[in-house]
């Protein structure tokens, strides 16, 4: 894997469910900046304390962890489609989302949207791009996996439909059939980089040939399920190997993400280029990221294992 | 009910804030200080304004001369703003603003507070603990604090704070003491640590200084600050061995352990050794020198 020593940001990860291995791997691969979006556990919630105890881990304890790595952690806060399906719930995580919103490092208002599309779905985000609105955030919005293109559509309208402005969205999960819609829209759109599923990165070289790189941003989107949070540096290497310029995989892997959720006023490009070296003597040294024994790394984190192959299909 | 007048201190952290940040910024924190201490606030308006607020009066440090240090500790003894950002005293302030006669229910929008807060604002929270009303109903959580695994938000609970000394019970200020020990951070920084010194914390240290022996590991010197005044027979061995370490800190340590006991073998022991003792009655040898000879080492 080769990028060139770019400065790459992931803006959409699920960090509570990856190791400081991964963690390593990624400050390794040029990733300076992630985003993590609030989304389910991979089971649903039954108490909204359990959406509070979330919601100030990412604001929090998760932040502090990536810190230990050198990698600056912003996050967006909302309540996912899924969880939406649960109104009893949902309404009191919806009285939740003032406490968060406003936070420092928060984003914008996501992943938000459409799981089966279901009107109380529809209820929950209307009501979010109003927050979303009141507040001058930008908004993260989840695609279908189901009905895909139908769902894309409608969540733009629906985003118009409450006044906000394309440019301060960005719709996530696009593919192939989706792309030419959110552009011609003036969205932001997203791809997400996953073994199996939703893209490989081959296709996204294909994407960015075709369309170029205005307002094409790229993530992994890695969770707790099979997924890669190397996408974004390995989609990043087989564009320069592919011959696209370095200029526009600076554009979709680093610069677009600065952009668009830049416009909350909660991210800066000088957030890490002041703040490079990692002090993990700052912190604890026996139930911190570090364990008893271990060394605790200052100064620059170095490489020392061997990446492996820069494909995901 | 109070620990600190509250004009004078939102006035005191009013003029610190302005010195740093823009009109604008002022403005705005003035707006938020009349609309939240009218009856008519809601929680909501409290929760977005003190998450808001370095959005609008930024993350500055506050210039704090020796001055300001003086005029601190006349409000609130112990109070010492030396590292307090803008956005921190604009939450104090905020907090310092709503009403606050009923006691539960400010501990309830309190403890809201601090049970969804980011890093920043759980610093603000545990740094303006000495300056809160109804300062008896905050000791959980303060040792609640002490439990943080982040280094920030430890140290606001821990050092330069001078809530823990005058109302955390005695064994959350021992866990307090130890851990800071633990995690090396300078304990010459915690307020009161001569004030809350007792018997069992003396033996708890002897007894994680005799673990990082057994491990072949290094001891804080600053360790025994809180061991001297409770020398026995038993923590005089602890003390013999240190006279022996080749390290100048610790037998520097040692010979200030022995100043501070009242225990006759203990003068015994420092009378062995007599440049030592000099050092000590001639003011060379003192804990905060010797804490602050370890951070420059560090």
């Amino acid at each position: 894997m080769n990028t060139h020593n770019l400065m790459l940001i992931d803006p959409h990860i699920h960090m509570t469910s990856r190791t400081t291995d991964d963690y390593q791997r990624m400050r390794e691969a040029g990733i300076v900046a992630i985003i993590e979006p609030a989304f389910w556990l991979g089971q649903p919630r039954t108490e909204v304390g359990s959406f509070k105890d979330y919601f100030s881990s990412l604001v929090g304890w998760e932040r502090f962890r990536a810190s230990q790595f050198g990698i600056k952690h912003y996050c967006t806060i909302g309540l996912n489609s899924k969880e939406a399906n649960n109104e009893a719930l949902a309404e009191q995580v919806m009285e939740l989302l003032p406490l968060f919103v406003c936070k420092e490092g928060v984003v914008g208002i996501g992943e938000i949207g459409y799981d089966d599309q279901t009107p109380a779905e529809d209820r929950f985000f209307r009501a979010q791009l109003d927050l979303a609105k009141e507040v001058g955030l930008p908004v993260q919005v989840h695609t279908p996996h189901r009905d895909k293109k139908a769902g894309t559509i409608t969540s733009m309208e629906v985003c118009l439909e409450h006044g906000i402005a394309p440019d301060m969205v960005v719709i996530d999960h696009n593919n192939e059939e989706t792309v030419r819609d959110v552009l011609d829209r003036g969205f932001w759109a997203a791809f997400t980089i996953y073994p199996n599923s939703k893209m490989g990165n081959e296709r996204m070289v294909e994407i960015v040939k075709q369309y170029g790189s205005e307002r094409i941003i790229v993530n992994s989107s890695a969770d707790w399920g099979v997924s890669d949070p190397l996408s974004v540096p390995k989609t990043a290497s087989l564009m320069l190997e592919k011959g696209i310029s370095i200029e526009d995989v600076r554009k979709v892997c680093y610069q677009n993400a600065l952009d668009s959720f830049g416009k909350s006023g909660q991210m800066h490009e000088s957030d890490w280029l002041t703040t490079t070296n990692v002090d993990q003597r700052e912190k604890f040294s026996d139930n911190s990221v570090l364990r008893g024994g271990q060394t605790p790394v200052i100064g620059e984190i170095k490489a020392d294992t061997a990446l492996e192959s820069n494909i995901v299909r | 009910m109070y620990q600190a007048d509250i004009y004078q201190t939102t006035t005191f952290l009013k003029d610190l804030v302005s010195s740093v940040t823009s009109p604008q910024g002022m403005d705005w924190l003035a707006q938020k200080v009349e609309f939240l201490s009218a009856d008519t606030s809601q929680p909501k308006d409290l929760y977005i304004a003190f998450s808001a607020a370095p959005r609008f009066i930024g993350k500055e440090k506050l210039q704090v001369s020796e001055q300001v240090i003086q005029t601190a500790a006349n409000i609130r003894a112990g109070f010492n703003p030396a590292n307090w950002s803008t956005a921190q005293a604009a939450r104090t302030i905020l907090i310092l603003s709503i009403p606050h006669q009923n006691a539960e229910v400010y501990l309830a929008t309190i403890e809201k507070l601090f049970n969804t807060a980011d890093m920043g604002e759980l610093v603000a929270l545990y740094a303006a603990l000495p300056l809160l009303p109804h300062p008896e109903s905050f000791k959980k959580r303060a040792s609640e604090g002490v439990r943080t695994n982040m280094g920030d938000v430890f140290e606001a609970i821990a050092l330069n704070n001078p809530y823990p000394a005058d109302y955390m019970e005695e064994d959350a200020w021992n866990q307090l003491v130890l851990k800071t020990l633990f995690v090396g951070k300078p304990i010459y920084r915690i307020y009161g640590i001569e004030k809350r010194v007792n018997p069992k914390l003396a033996r708890m240290l002897s007894d994680y200084a005799h673990e990082r022996w057994a491990a072949g590991r290094t001891v804080s010197p600053e360790l025994w600050r809180s061991v001297g005044p409770c020398l026995d027979d038993t923590l005089l061995n602890d003390i013999k061995k240190l006279f022996a370490q080749p390290n100048e800190l610790e037998r520097e340590a040692a010979a200030l352990a022995c100043t501070q006991s009242t225990f006759a073998p203990a003068h015994d022991l420092l009378n062995e050794h007599t440049t030592l003792k000099e050092r000590v009655n001639r003011g060379e040898i003192t804990w905060d020198l010797i804490g602050n000879r370890l951070l420059e080492m560090n």
